[in-house]
């Protein structure tokens, strides 16, 4: 099944100057591997599409069952230069929970937010 | 000495909620409470605005508001303080603190201030390169505000040595602030990177104070928090070897758990297995956490490397102005009249012959956050709002921007909603550089002051 990742995973962004880190934990670490093997720095900035300017770099955390995605050129030139009403890109995180993944009907216990599914 | 300590966060940042610092000074038991009140660009607004207005003493501008709400809890209990208040001017910041705490008769109480951050006059000389284009720092000399090291946690640690109850800071980097207690309790050696790697681990989870305890944080039906309008900021429960329960005032709101730790830990970090500090390199992806108990969290394991051998410097410079307004459509038909609203403002610019850098018309409701993000299948709202942003050399071109959206009540589009241009819609712009120093280059003064 496909699912909105914000039925596998939940995230947080953070800035430093123009770049802003968008961190993605898996609920569980059965769909921590799923996440790892589609969620590719590739397809993280396709997803973003233009608001991401420069490079992505995927960090595997794997104590944490988290990948730490770090966007450059994604904050409109840095915090107080951008002309974004999200100067730090806070609410850049919620993007990403719309990504779809595919998810084996055997771990479908494992999702959050079962009344959306 | 102790084998454990207890430290609450009393803020974030400069805006935060001043209640959650009064209950932790009152009900936290603490031994530290511990304040971080700056953002990037925190030092060169406040020199801007000291330009311009001799009566601004140079400090957070709630440090009044702070220090009266926990003051006489940490004198009743004994709880040192130490806070990044100081901005651009630690004495001024550390003297008020001095006067508020005799107006409350507590006298004979000694207050630190840490200086030696600000390197302004000399940054050009200390410094090489700009990280964040390669280009040399010299070619900020024209628009250079202000320039201040991020110093670690070791000039707290010699305040709190010669007997300080209270430390006042500039530039700190913002876990240091919550580090140096531990340093100072259990006497870690400033080259032990071990456990420095911990206590600067620990302080990243405590400097962004209810990030932890279920700020930034709840999303109704995924991740649900208990009374999101009642949190508490954090308080570690730090044993000497370095590990830690990070907990809150009971009866809060908000929930501590695996995920808030987890969120807070890769805040603002780039590379997990080196986080750049002052103090030492940390290394999150050894982490060991646990929940012990109703939100309790024990945390351990942090990684240390031995830290680098330069200082982060922070380079503002003033970089034009942006001029921004916006006007609303709701009902049917909303967007097509935001997109040909947004058609005249273009046309009206090149009429004003506005001189921007770059212009960014958004439709708030639909695109204006995420941008080019947005899904193209995004559903077209109800309410919409025309959100226009320009960068200008100038604050004359600036104001071309509310201006114009003025023109947008009576030439504009039907059914065309707009606000009361009451307040000004310019504002400068301050942009951030970095650049590195030579660790023995910077030399921090303190100066305590008694009460």
């Amino acid at each position: 099944m496909k699912v909105k990742l914000q039925h596998v995973a939940h995230a947080r962004s953070g800035d430093k100057g123009d770049t802003s880190n968008i961190a993605v934990f898996a609920y569980t670490p059965e769909l921590y591997a799923l996440l790892k093997d589609q969620l590719t720095a590739e397809r993280f900035k396709a997803f973003y599409a233009g608001a991401i300017k420069g490079p992505v770099t995927r960090y595997e955390v794997d104590n944490l069952d988290a990948m730490n995605f770090v966007a450059q050129g994604a904050l409109g030139g840095g915090v107080s230069r951008s002309l974004c009403l999200d100067n730090y890109g806070k609410a850049l995180s919620a993007a990403v929970l719309g990504f779809e993944i595919e998810v084996p009907e055997s771990l479908r216990s494992h999702l959050r937010g079962q009344h959306l599914l | 000495m102790k084998d454990m300590i207890r430290v609450g966060s009393g803020s974030a940042w400069w805006g935060d909620r001043v209640e959650p610092a009064a209950l932790n000074a009152e009900k936290g038991d603490l031994d530290y409470l511990c304040f971080e009140t700056m953002a990037e660009a925190t030092v060169s607004a406040a020199q801007v605005r000291a330009r311009r207005d001799p009566s601004f003493p140079g400090y957070d501008t709630y440090l009044d508001d702070r220090m009266k709400a926990v003051l006489p809890h940490c004198m009743k209990r004994g709880t040192k303080i130490i806070s990044n208040q100081g901005w651009i001017n630690p004495d001024a910041a550390a003297k008020r603190v001095v006067q508020l705490l005799q107006e409350m008769g507590h006298t004979g109480v000694k207050v630190a201030a840490v200086n030696g951050s600000l390197i302004t006059e000399h940054v050009l000389e200390l410094t090489d390169t700009i990280l964040e284009n390669g280009l040399p720092t010299a070619s900020l000399s024209s628009t250079l505000i202000s320039a201040e090291v991020y110093q670690g946690a070791e000039p707290i640690v010699e305040a709190l040595k010669a007997g300080a109850q209270i430390v006042i800071t500039g530039r700190v980097a913002d876990p240091s602030i919550f580090m140096a207690p531990m340093m100072y309790e259990f006497e870690w050696d400033p080259l032990d990177h071990v456990k420095l790697g911990q206590g600067n681990g620990l302080g990243h989870l405590l400097e962004c104070g209810a990030q932890v305890t279920g700020g930034y944080f709840a999303d109704p039906g995924f991740k649900d928090v208990p009374e999101p309008w009642n949190f508490g900021f954090p308080i570690a429960e730090v044993s000497r070897d370095g590990s830690a329960v990070i907990t809150k005032v009971a009866g809060t709101g908000g929930q501590i758990s695996l995920q808030t730790i987890k969120e807070q830990m890769l805040y603002e970090v780039h590379d997990p297995a080196n986080y750049l500090t002052p103090d030492v390199v940390v290394d999150f992806t050894t982490a060991q956490i646990e929940q012990v108990g109703p939100d309790r969290v024990k945390v351990s394991h942090i990684g240390g490397k031995p830290r680098t051998p330069t200082l982060k410097v922070s380079i503002g410079c003033t970089e034009g102005f942006i001029g921004e307004d916006m006007f609303f459509y709701a009902g049917p038909g909303a967007l097509r009249r935001a997109q040909i609203a947004r058609k005249v403002l273009e046309e009206r610019f090149k009429i004003v012959n506005l001189k921007a850098e770059d212009i960014r018309i958004d439709y708030l409701g639909l695109n204006a956050i995420h941008g080019d993000a947005t899904p193209a299948d995004a559903p077209e709202p109800y309410e919409i709002a025309v959100r226009v942003a320009a960068r200008t050399k100038t604050r004359e071109e600036a104001a071309k921007v509310g201006r114009e959206i003025d023109g947008m009540a009576v030439s504009g589009i039907a059914h065309t909603g707009k606000r009361v241009p009451h307040q000004d819609r310019t504002r400068e712009v301050i942009g951030v550089w970095s650049s590195l120093v030579p660790r023995e280059r910077v030399t921090p003064s303190i100066n305590y002051f008694v009460s």
